[in-house]
């Protein structure tokens, strides 16, 4: 036989153990912590099977329910909490740390090894005779757990509650001053109204148009300049605002694409449709041809009414939009470009549909964050 | 062997005598506890507490007055004060004819100058505290004059100490005032321990300080430890009483608002060791050295004093240095022996009423004059304060032994005294006769004669009623205090140790001395009138003396003061100041400096960077198991 | 064949303490500490084995009840430093240096 003889239990341990190590490897040379946390994952999941293999299935059961389940899961909790996308700085600052971490380690692994090569001795006995004699692995646990041991048991519930209890009281956030009150925020904008003569009336709303819900596109003045007021300082501060030229320009597009649709089968559609639709349109591309195209806001109504007109058409006529009608509208080119023109345009109420009103799971902005800066 | 009154025990009125004590002193806690508060009146209630002692004391007098000769001692035992072992320390008073006497001078002195400060001190911002302090200060002398023993007599030593210094430095935001009631306090400390070791002395031999257990008991002292204890008691004597040399501080004393000047500096507190010697006379009899120190220390000071006072153009130190004088005349007198205290005493209290005159007459003129003491911006004061000149011209007289005033008598005793016990002595006393006679003729004729000196904008005026009436009182004190004391206090107070002098009439029996000394007195006076008559004041420069002002400056004695105990414990203060920065400080300089160096090494370690604490930690538990190793293989 | 699970467990928890030692993030250092509670875990549930008693894993079953505990502990106060400091690094957590 070419291949060692190995038992079951050895097989499952050679594996486990390779793994185990290259997990913590990994834990220690992530630079992300989320990496990290799901080699820690990794390593536990390996020594709850090497625990199955042993006999032990109650603690493989533990290991994976409490730790890698709801201790690990804190652990993940926590990173995505302080920050996922944050790496690590993996150069040391302090002089000659790594050396004597080195030779701390090199010592330590030296004294275990040498305690384990010189102290155990013999071939290991096993826990299934005892599994056995308590009628089982979780019976024998249960009756050291509440027999022998119960004053301990006790002694860790208390534990538990106590720690249960001090991380309430350590999250809960102390107020460094009494929270604001409506009536002393009303009070105060009236303070800040008779100083400044500012900020009486609500900010203005982001911009809602129909192929835009997200709170990162501006509100439009009439000359077609950005509100500044409508956005999130956290937003602008961030630069992943929509520009306003991309909210101007998405008609184009659409103009283009309803052009195609035209050339292919728009007669039809048109002679099977509502007349009342089509004498829309009608009117409409009439409008349109009369309007000066530097008038901003025209344009951006325009642009609402066309957006409406095409929806309905579609709505009716399934006619495929071209794909090539998706306008960038972020500024950075990795962000998912969000033109939501055939989902998200309710055929019937001409509003953008609920299932994307939900701006922050699109744009990919955590609200953890963005709690924690207005915290601030 | 002497005849001591053997006091009996208090009864009837006397038992009240410690209200003479807590009704001032009760005034004095009530002005300074209660505070602002008793702005408005508390001067009228300070000035009804020693009158109201006065009243009480006069009682007492005449109480004692009617009683047997044998039993005019009366003593009161308060309580207990402590009780060690074999000692029992009372706090009890004892009135006799001697301290009867001064009671009535300090309350009735007092009285009438606390009437006189309602006008001077009327315009002070801090006048109720002023009369705080005069009130502690009659409640201190009080103590001390009534104690019936050393201790309880120390309390009140203290006590007037601790007011004289209050007082001194009442103004104390001039630095003068200031240093001046420091000085004054240390000049006393000096004293002060004269006096505790006198007491430590009576409780070594006697274990009691009660006057009437130890003075009978004084002959059973050896000559040496008798002479110890006389000495001692003439150091405190000395120091209360500015007698030669702690003489220093009298003068300065002077920047205490005038009626301090004229109850403390003048009529009462000085004569405290006056009354200490009297006391003890008991113990001085036992020995001679001690007694002529005592006669010694008089002289010297009674011709010091005057000396002073003809150096001095400042009203007020012209009056101390009369002061001192005046107190040597007593001390000499109280030196001379039992034959003396009498006349000590004499003098003492016509001196009291004199010299208290005069210094309130003194207040008067500077309260005309805008405060100024100094005697050349003054001249021809006679027009415009007539009450003043009068009263202070009797004053005057008084104090020079014009016939048949106060002065006259009391003084011309302690001269003939004098000449009886040493012959040297009485000349020193005659001539220190004519040197007051000159010196305060030249004080009268620069402030109430001559030619105006005045400063611009000074416009003399008669001072109020409160003001001139204790100096008419006092006057007539002066004029007929002699007259009325001299037939009748040696045999008053014979009872307390004095021996009679047998002059049992008021009438002075006018014998060859008698003569000789107004000769020398009207000597005095001429040569007065000549030198600051016929020459005219200047109101700049230093007024000349025939004999050296300079020397009388310095009899003071601020220069020996400053040559002799000053230097050298500056010196020696340096010396130990140098010891101290380059020995001492060095070397715990050093122990700092180590662990300093020490700490900031160690401190390294604290970094605070947790991952440095773990690799120690993980460096020590590998050298821990190599340790072990180590052991196991071994 | 006990020894060889003892050896595993000495090398993670080595690992474990070189990366609590050199990692500055509190969370991963924190999962360090964990690393090494899982090392001391498996040498009870060895010696459990190698004996045939079963305290070693009821050993192993309470230190995972502690260390629960102390997770959570330890996790709310890496949650109210970044708070305050906007940072989980242990590095800059050095104000009771000497």
């Amino acid at each position: 036989m070419l291949l060692p003889l190995l038992t079951g239990v050895e097989v499952t341990f050679w594996i486990c153990a390779v793994l185990a190590i290259a997990g913590a490897v990994g834990l220690v040379a992530f630079a992300k912590p989320v990496y990290s946390a799901l080699c820690l994952a990794l390593v536990m999941i390996c020594l709850a099977v090497i625990y199955a293999s042993m006999g032990a299935p109650f603690l493989f059961v533990v290991q994976i329910i409490v730790y890698t389940g709801a201790v690990l899961m804190l652990f993940l909790f926590v990173v995505m909490l302080v920050g996922v996308d944050a790496a690590d700085s993996l150069t040391e600052t302090m002089r000659g740390h790594r050396l004597a971490v080195a030779l701390a380690a090199i010592g330590v692994l030296a004294l275990l090894t040498l305690v384990i090569v010189q102290g155990v001795h013999g071939h290991p006995v096993g826990v299934d005779a005892a599994n056995e004699a308590a009628g089982g692995n979780v019976e024998g646990l249960a009756e050291l757990i509440f027999g022998r041991y119960v004053i301990a048991f006790e002694a860790t519930a208390a534990l538990l509650i106590t720690a249960a209890v001090a991380a309430m009281v350590l999250a809960h956030p102390e107020l460094l001053r009494r929270k604001l009150s409506q009536f002393d925020l009303a009070a105060k904008r009236m303070t800040t109204y008779e100083a400044s003569g500012q900020g009486l009336a609500p900010r203005p709303a982001s911009g809602v148009f129909a192929r835009h819900n997200s709170l990162a596109t501006p509100a439009l003045l009439p000359d077609g300049q950005i509100a500044e007021a409508s956005l999130s300082p956290a937003l602008t501060g961030r630069a992943v605002t929509a520009s306003p030229e991309d909210l101007w320009s998405a008609h184009d597009d659409v103009l283009v694409a309803l052009e195609q649709a035209e050339d292919v089968d728009f007669e039809d559609a048109l002679i099977e449709s509502d007349p009342v639709i089509e004498q829309a349109e009608v009117d409409f591309l009439d409008d349109q041809a009369g309007v000066d195209s530097d008038s901003a806001s025209d344009q951006v109504s325009a642009d609402a009414e066309l957006v409406a007109v095409v929806a309905q058409v579609e709505a009716t006529q399934s006619v495929p939009v071209v794909p090539g009608s998706d306008a960038p509208v972020a500024p950075q080119p990795d962000e998912p470009v969000e033109v939501l023109v055939d989902e998200t345009v309710d055929a019937a109420t001409d509003r953008p549909s609920a299932a994307a009103t939900d701006p922050l799971v699109d744009d990919g902005y955590t609200p953890a964050s963005d709690d924690t800066e207005e915290e601030r | 062997m002497l005849e001591t009154l053997t006091p009996t025990i208090a009864s009837g009125l006397f038992d009240y005598a410690w209200l003479l004590i807590a009704i001032p002193a009760l005034m004095a806690a009530l002005l300074l506890i209660i505070g602002r508060a008793t702005n408005r009146f508390g001067h009228w209630l300070a000035t009804c507490a020693p009158i109201a002692s006065f009243v009480l004391a006069l009682i007492l007098f005449v109480d004692l007055l009617g009683a047997d000769p044998s039993a005019r001692a009366v003593e009161l035992t308060v309580y207990t004060w402590a009780s060690a072992g074999a000692w029992q320390i009372d706090v009890g008073l004892l009135i006799d004819p001697l301290s009867i006497l001064f009671v009535l001078l300090i309350t009735g002195v007092g009285a009438i100058i606390h009437i006189y400060s309602l006008g001077y001190m009327a315009t002070d911002p801090n006048r109720r505290r002023f009369f705080a302090y005069l009130n502690l200060f009659i409640a201190a002398m009080l103590i001390l004059v009534l104690a019936d023993s050393y201790v309880v007599l120390f309390i009140g030593w203290e006590g007037v100490g601790l007011a004289s210094y209050l007082l001194i430095s009442f103004w104390q935001s001039r630095p003068s005032a200031a240093a001046a009631g420091k000085k004054a306090f240390l000049y006393n400390r000096v004293g002060d321990l004269g006096l505790l070791m006198a007491i430590f002395t009576l409780l070594a031999f006697f274990g009691s300080t009660k006057f009437a257990v130890v003075e009978p008991l004084a002959g059973e002292l050896s000559p040496a430890w008798a002479t110890f204890l006389g000495f001692m008691l003439l150091l405190a004597a000395c120091g209360k009483s500015a007698q030669v040399p702690l003489q220093g501080w009298l003068l300065d004393a002077m920047e205490g608002p005038t009626p301090v000047s004229a109850l403390i500096h003048a009529a009462t507190m000085v004569t405290a060791g006056v009354y200490l010697v009297v006391r003890s006379g008991a113990f001085f009899e036992q020995s001679t050295a001690a007694s002529l120190a005592v006669a010694i220390v008089g002289t010297v000071t009674l011709l010091v004093g005057a000396w002073i006072g003809c150096a001095q153009d400042d009203i007020k130190k012209v009056l101390a240095g009369s002061t001192m004088s005046q107190i040597g005349y007593m001390m000499l007198a109280a030196g001379i022996g039992p034959i003396g205290w009498a006349f000590a005493i004499f003098h003492l209290l016509t001196h009291g009423f004199f010299k208290a005159n005069m210094f309130l007459g003194a207040g008067s003129v500077m309260h005309a004059m805008s405060d100024d003491t100094d005697m050349r911006h003054f001249g021809a004061l006679r027009r415009a304060m007539p009450i003043t000149f009068v009263t202070f011209g009797i004053g005057y007289l008084a104090i020079i032994g014009f016939p048949f005033l106060s002065g006259f008598y009391s003084k011309d005793h302690i001269i003939e005294a004098a000449f009886e016990s040493n012959t040297a002595l009485g000349v020193l006393a005659l001539i220190g006769a004519g040197v007051t006679a000159f010196y305060m003729t030249r004080l009268i004729i620069m402030t109430f004669f001559g030619s105006k000196r005045w400063a611009k904008g000074v416009h003399p005026h008669e001072a109020p009623v409160a003001m001139w009436i204790p100096l008419v009182v006092l006057a007539l004190g002066s004029l007929i205090g002699g007259v009325a004391l001299n037939g009748w206090i040696g045999g008053w107070l014979s009872g307390v140790g004095a021996d009679s002098p047998g002059h049992a009439s008021w009438l002075p029996q006018f014998n060859w001395l008698t003569w000789v000394t107004l000769l020398v007195v009207a000597l005095g006076v001429l040569l007065g009138w000549w030198l600051y008559v016929k020459r005219p004041v200047s109101a700049k420069t230093p007024v000349p003396l025939p004999i050296g002002t300079a020397i009388g400056r310095q009899l003071t004695g601020d220069a020996v003061v400053s040559t002799v105990v000053s230097r050298p414990g500056l010196a020696l203060g340096r010396g130990v100041a140098l010891l101290d920065q380059r020995v001492i400080d060095p070397l715990t300089d050093a122990i700092g400096h180590v662990s300093t160096a020490l700490g900031s090494g160690l401190r390294r370690l604290e970094n605070g960077n947790v991952r440095t604490y773990g690799v120690t930690m993980a460096i020590g538990v590998v050298l821990m198991g190599l340790a072990l190793i180590l052991v196991w293989l071994v | 064949m006990t020894s060889i699970y003892l050896l595993l467990a000495a090398i993670l928890f080595t690992i474990g303490l070189v990366g609590f030692l050199l990692r500055r993030n509190a969370l991963v250092v924190f999962m360090c500490v964990e690393l090494m509670l899982n090392a001391a875990n498996l040498v009870f549930v060895a010696f459990s084995t190698h004996y045939g008693i079963l305290t070693g894993q009821m050993a192993a079953f309470f230190v995972m009840v502690v260390a629960a505990a102390e997770v959570v502990i330890g996790l709310s106060i890496i949650v109210m430093i970044y708070r305050t400091r906007r940072s989980t690094s242990v590095d800059n957590l050095t104000v009771l240096k000497g």
